[in-house]
């Protein structure tokens, strides 16, 4: 789960991560009034997507007057903000962080993450400051430093320093950057985030340092255990469609195809969508309705495919194994009756008690082909999506 | 011969008598696993499906002899059943439960380093040999004795992996779900080597998908150390860049653990990677002549 900048600054300034002073704001007089509370001569505001690429997109401004402020402010408020990293259609903005300006010094990146490869987290540093950092990594990577936490001893003030002398940094600045790297650790821990993404942490005339953005992931897995976090989704950023998939335990994602997949097993839910591509079709999403496959599942999974109006076929594809094909047939059959599916639907069912349940589909004298075969079920629905 | 397990293997079962424990073990005691008892904590003296029920790992050791464990605890509870299983001296720790947080298995993996128990999993259907013992959640009926080794980090597409190569009267020796989480147990190169290793395995099946290196890894192991023919395959070739594909660990990011890399990697290792699912069985029975 993703959070926006404004509150993952919230955070940042629980765990001792020094951030410039801040307010989010819903509407442009609001926006003009928070900035009044901060004080100052001028400010950053920010619109708050859950997409990195926002000022090149036009979502920042660095205003220098209250009427500044109110006039990006109704421009970008309600709009929808198209970054590299959104799609063309972007994301909604609902709200604007306003903030106060610093002299900025130099800018650095810094993050903080679960690796998979090492088994361990580690941080990535880098003295090329807001740049995207995979571009560092391609153009420079000696300018990346990248070390691991022993997760017994936790990290270590050496580790911080070695980054500190790799900044340049001097003097109290070596305590400044532990701090907030201590900082970054212990929220990671404590909240269980994937990554916390610092891009960039700034050096200011006066010496300090200030993290100007802040970009948190949360892992899934573990939002049961942390409420305060979960209170911080924000739907209106997230697919609808996708949102809606969650709410019911089933993994849907949108794509830009015309042929619609249900599938049991992420994998093979993958492999059924290249398959699609490789005969010529187009798969109009990823749809993971789990092992069970019953009918509650089924008839939601159909109402979320038909939902998108892109969807001309639908490539039902179960691998039956605990799970008795007939009853699966039998619940696609009752899903279908009660959703009424208005597209034509291939059916390919293996497994355990593959050919009755065929047979419950062939019979039902609805709009349903039942394929033996994985290969030509695929060709069938890319043809009938054609055809259409 | 197979691998990590056979006939012989003593097999107990955490959350013995939940729902999916119940549910499982029947299942498995159906297919003639040594099913020698189970854990539930509080529950210890009863008798669930016939046999003991067990408060400890460690009393159910000390009593059955068993060196395997599965396990069918909930997700926030898995690191501690993995750990016990660990520390009771389990040698095969099956771990089937789905939505484990990652750093409660980044400290369990911390905590095994070193040692050479096997956790399989977890978010994984388990292993099996097939005629001899069956772990895990996989419909026993559709596997055949035979010599095909299959790894795999997908449950349903490891199923179609063993529907086409019993279909082409091959069989299989094991099978090892890994699973699909970022931080899980044994990866490919533990596997396959073992299956390099194993006089049964006439040729070796690795599905693979998106995210993470290890296909990547595997590659460069089979390159230089595996003489027996190998069949590949990637799912995720069309799954949109940063987005999690179901499995916690199937994700593209930054450019990295794409599909297009991991074919290309497999390829140069000299492994017949197939373009679409439903050639996997053929692909093998060609290279096994």
């Amino acid at each position: 789960m993703n959070i926006h900048e404004y509150q993952a600054k919230q955070l940042f300034k629980l765990y001792g991560i020094a951030v410039p002073d801040g307010l989010p704001a819903e509407s442009p007089v609001h926006a003009e009034q928070v900035a009044r509370e901060l004080g100052g001569s001028a400010w950053a505001v920010k619109a708050q997507v859950h997409a990195g690429g926002r000022g090149k997109a036009g979502g920042v401004t660095i205003a220098k007057s209250y009427d500044d402020i109110a006039e990006f402010s109704r421009k970008i408020l309600g709009s929808h903000l198209v970054t590299k990293q959104t799609g063309p259609e972007g994301l909604p903005v609902e709200m604007v962080f306003v903030e106060k300006t610093s002299q900025i010094d130099k800018e650095f990146y810094l993050s903080c993450l679960v690796d998979r490869g090492s088994e361990r987290v580690i941080f990535i540093a880098s003295s090329a400051g807001g740049m995207d950092i995979e571009e560092v990594a391609e153009t420079s990577p000696d300018q990346i430093v990248t070390f691991e936490v022993s997760p017994a001893a936790g990290l270590q003030p050496y580790q911080c320093r070695n980054v500190a002398f790799a900044f340049g940094f001097k003097g109290d600045q070596l305590k400044k950057l532990e701090k907030i790297m201590s900082g970054m650790y212990t929220l990671l821990l404590e909240k269980d985030a994937n990554q916390i993404e610092i891009n960039p942490l700034v050096t200011t005339d006066t010496g300090d340092l200030l993290a100007l953005d802040a970009k948190i992931n949360f892992d899934d897995n573990a939002l049961a255990a942390h409420a305060d976090i979960t209170a911080m989704r924000d739907a209106g950023q997230e697919d609808e469609k996708e949102h809606k998939a969650q709410q019911h335990g089933l993994n849907y994602i949108t794509l830009d195809g015309t042929i619609g997949c249900m599938v049991n097993g992420a994998g093979l839910a993958m492999a059924t969508m290249d398959l699609v591509k490789l005969k010529g079709g187009k798969p109009a999403n990823f749809l993971d309705v789990g092992g069970g496959a019953s009918t509650e599942r089924v008839a939601e999974a159909f109402k979320l495919i038909l939902s998108d109006k892109n969807v001309k076929a639908v490539l039902v594809n179960i691998f039956g194994g605990i799970v008795k094909c007939d009853i699966i047939a039998e619940g696609i059959l009752a899903a279908v009756k009660e959703v009424g599916v208005n597209v034509p639907v291939v059916v390919r069912l293996e497994g355990t008690n593959a050919p009755a349940g065929r047979k419950i589909l062939s019979e039902s004298g609805l709009n349903l082909i039942a394929a033996e075969d994985l290969a030509v079920a695929a060709e069938q629905i890319v043809a009938l999506a054609e055809g259409v | 011969m197979s691998i990590l397990i056979n006939k012989a293997t003593k097999v107990i079962c955490q959350g013995f008598t939940g729902k999916q424990g119940t549910f499982h073990s029947q299942q498995t005691l159906d297919y003639g696993t040594q099913l020698v008892g189970g854990v539930t904590p509080g529950r210890g003296g009863d008798t669930h499906l016939g046999l003991p029920v067990f408060d400890s790992v460690e009393q159910a050791v000390q009593t059955t002899g068993a060196e395997a464990s599965v396990i069918y605890v909930p997700p926030f509870y898995a690191a501690d059943a993995i750990l016990e299983a660990f520390d009771a001296g389990i040698k095969v720790i099956v771990c089937i439960t789905e939505g484990i947080p990652v750093l409660h298995m980044l400290r369990v993996k911390a905590a095994m380093a070193g040692t050479d128990t096997v956790l399989i999993g977890p978010n994984c259907p388990g292993v099996i040999t097939p005629g001899e013992c069956k772990i895990g959640i996989m419909p026993g009926f559709i596997h055949q004795p035979g010599k095909v080794g299959i790894v795999s980090r997908s449950g349903t597409l490891t199923y179609e992996a063993v529907h086409q190569t019993t279909r082409e009267g091959l069989g299989q020796s094991t099978c090892v779900g890994i699973g699909g989480d970022p931080i899980h147990g044994m990866n490919f190169i533990d596997v396959i080597s073992r299956f390099q290793a194993d006089d049964e395995t006439h040729g070796i099946v690795m599905v693979g998908e998106i995210g993470g290196s290890e296909e990547e890894d595997a590659a460069e192991y089979i390159k230089a150390h595996v003489t027996k023919p190998v069949v590949g395959y990637i799912a995720g070739q069309t799954a949109p860049p940063g987005k999690r594909m179901g499995h916690a660990g199937a994700i593209v990011t930054g450019g990295k653990g794409t599909a297009a890399g991991k074919i290309a990697a497999m390829k140069a290792a000299g492994v017949d990677v197939v373009s679409s699912p439903t050639e996997i069985g053929v692909a093998m029975k060609k290279a096994l002549g």
